[in-house]
């Protein structure tokens, strides 16, 4: 079982207080965009996964606790978290993530 | 060198140290008409085929750690076809048909035990799902039947039907054609059957890129022992076919999860068949060896570890000592995961790709080893013909841009 480090109670919970909610920074088109997009660009919105195998962006919903959505660095090889980090902020860089990694 | 009871006896004679090997373990040649990438019972099932079925024996297999060591080697050995879907009836009831017979055909035996599967009720909506899919299923001429609760103990003597339990059982559907395999002799099997016929089986040699030539078809692959190259590659890699799809540019409707699996320690034989229950989320069989076998849900998370969390298996056992409190006391030998490739309505890929030459059989999720040989059948036909059979067509990757699922995901409401 994980221990998993909720950026907004700021403190490491067990993984049973967690749910996974999928690969993260995903954005939902809006209605305008919607009507405007081809059978191929939803298909790629609703079901095409990048499936990292490595360091992969994700969202956990701390649904047993404060019950906020937010992010998270983790490597899908290791299982080994790397960074928990609140919804808004962009999608890390690889070079930000090896920092994070290295411990800077 | 065949199998027999004189080979037997003749063997015995000599210690049984002298049987030959089993397959070679060969280094790759520069090319190949096909390239199979993955060494499960899919791949190695569809080297088989094309070798025996269209005469294509110029085939390598390439394997990344050993034969049969990955999901092949790690599920709970489950075969059953009682499936609701008509699409998703056709292709499971095809490797149902090829089970039957599989260990005289590859003069290997792949101990299939027709023991039956047995799906408990314990509510209404169970007792209402499960007749249509009695009622599915005989209408696709795969067998299922319902039993009332004394039926269910009459095969099944360690139940309990009392009806004031938490969780009572009000029924059953079926399936006697269903049972298990060892999963072990399947690959080997396969792989055996297969290298008598030409094939060379490639294990330590991971694929490391896919090259394609200035048309966009593939030429070969890329590997730890060198450029291989091939008019067609078929890909057959289970958790990790999102990883070899990247290679080639494509992104994949796949998530990969892990899947765990436990055995106690062995007992005389008590549970007669496999029995599954949808609504407390457990099923169990019992090995030839004694061991109850076991198998829990997937983890909530992605993974390529090859291995789970406790409390899932602990929420599993919870599960099985629910429905039979007679294993309260029992203890677990050995638990281990392996990592699924799921798709989002929960049915396989088996077809072609975008790209020319490169073909993919995937999103087989948490019930791929029922589908070994059928799946195999299916993938060496694509290959060969380079047009999908008309049982595999249904389930080809247009599906997720047209809209036309095959929700198992809804009809099962449960790992498989």
């Amino acid at each position: 079982m994980f221990l998993i480090h909720c950026p907004y109670c700021d403190e490491k919970r067990p993984e049973t207080e967690f749910a996974h909610a999928g690969e993260a920074h995903i954005v939902r088109p809006n209605a305008a965009e919607q009507s405007e997009m081809t059978d191929a660009q939803w298909s790629e919105f609703m079901f095409i996964r990048d499936n990292k195998r490595g360091d992969s962006c994700e969202r956990w919903w701390h649904v047993n606790g404060c019950n906020m959505f937010f992010n998270a660095v983790r490597n899908t090889v290791t299982d080994k978290f790397v960074k928990t980090y609140k919804m808004g902020a962009k999608r890390p860089s690889n070079a930000q993530i090896q920092k994070w990694k290295e411990g800077v | 060198m065949k199998f027999s009871a004189r080979s037997l006896f003749a063997n015995a004679l000599s210690g049984h140290e002298n049987w030959p090997e089993q397959f070679p373990d060969k280094e790759p040649k520069k090319e190949y008409d096909v390239v199979i990438v993955g060494g499960g019972g899919h791949g190695l099932g569809a080297a088989y085929y094309l070798a025996k079925k269209y005469g294509i024996t110029n085939v390598a297999v390439l394997e990344k750690g050993w034969i049969g060591g990955g999901n092949t080697g790690r599920n709970t050995t489950i075969i059953r076809s009682n499936y609701l879907f008509d699409e998703s009836a056709g292709i499971y009831d095809h490797a149902v048909d090829l089970w039957d017979g599989l260990s005289q055909e590859l003069n290997y035996n792949v101990m299939f035990s027709k023991r039956g599967v047995l799906m408990l009720a314990h509510n209404v909506h169970d007792v209402q799902s499960f007749q249509r899919h009695v009622h599915a299923n005989r209408l696709n001429g795969v067998d299922n039947k319902w039993l009332s609760p004394e039926e269910c103990q009459e095969f099944v003597p360690i139940l309990d039907i009392s009806q004031n339990r938490r969780y009572p059982v009000m029924g059953g559907a079926l399936q006697m054609r269903a049972g298990t395999a060892r999963h072990d002799s399947v690959a080997w099997g396969y792989a055996r059957a297969a290298s008598q016929l030409g094939v060379d089986i490639i294990q330590n040699c991971m694929v490391t890129g896919i090259r394609r030539g200035p048309d966009g078809a593939i030429e070969g692959v890329e590997t730890v022992k060198g450029y291989i190259g091939a008019k067609k590659v078929g890909v057959s890699a289970a958790g990790n076919t999102s990883v070899v799809m990247d290679m080639a540019g494509l992104r994949f409707p796949l998530e990969s999860y892990p899947l765990q699996a436990l055995v106690s320690e062995p007992i005389k034989p008590v549970v007669p068949c496999v029995i599954m229950s949808n609504a407390v989320h457990a099923y169990i069989s019992q090995s030839d060896k004694g061991e109850l076998v076991i198998g829990a849900g997937t983890d909530q998370y992605t993974s390529y570890s090859q291995r789970g969390a406790l409390h899932i298996v602990e929420h599993t056992l919870m599960s099985i000592c629910e429905i039979f409190p007679i294993f309260r006391r029992m203890r677990m030998l050995r638990n281990w995961g392996g990592v699924v490739d799921v798709t989002p309505d929960r049915s396989p890929i088996v077809g072609k790709t975008p790209i020319e030459g490169l073909f993919v059989n995937c999103g087989w999720g948490t019930g791929g080893f029922k589908a070994t040989p059928g799946a195999a059948d299916l993938f060496a036909y694509t290959i060969a013909k380079d047009e999908p059979h008309k049982i595999n067509a249904p389930f080809n990757l247009d599906r997720f841009v047209g809209g036309r699922l095959i929700d198992e995901a809804a009809a099962a409401a449960v790992a498989h």
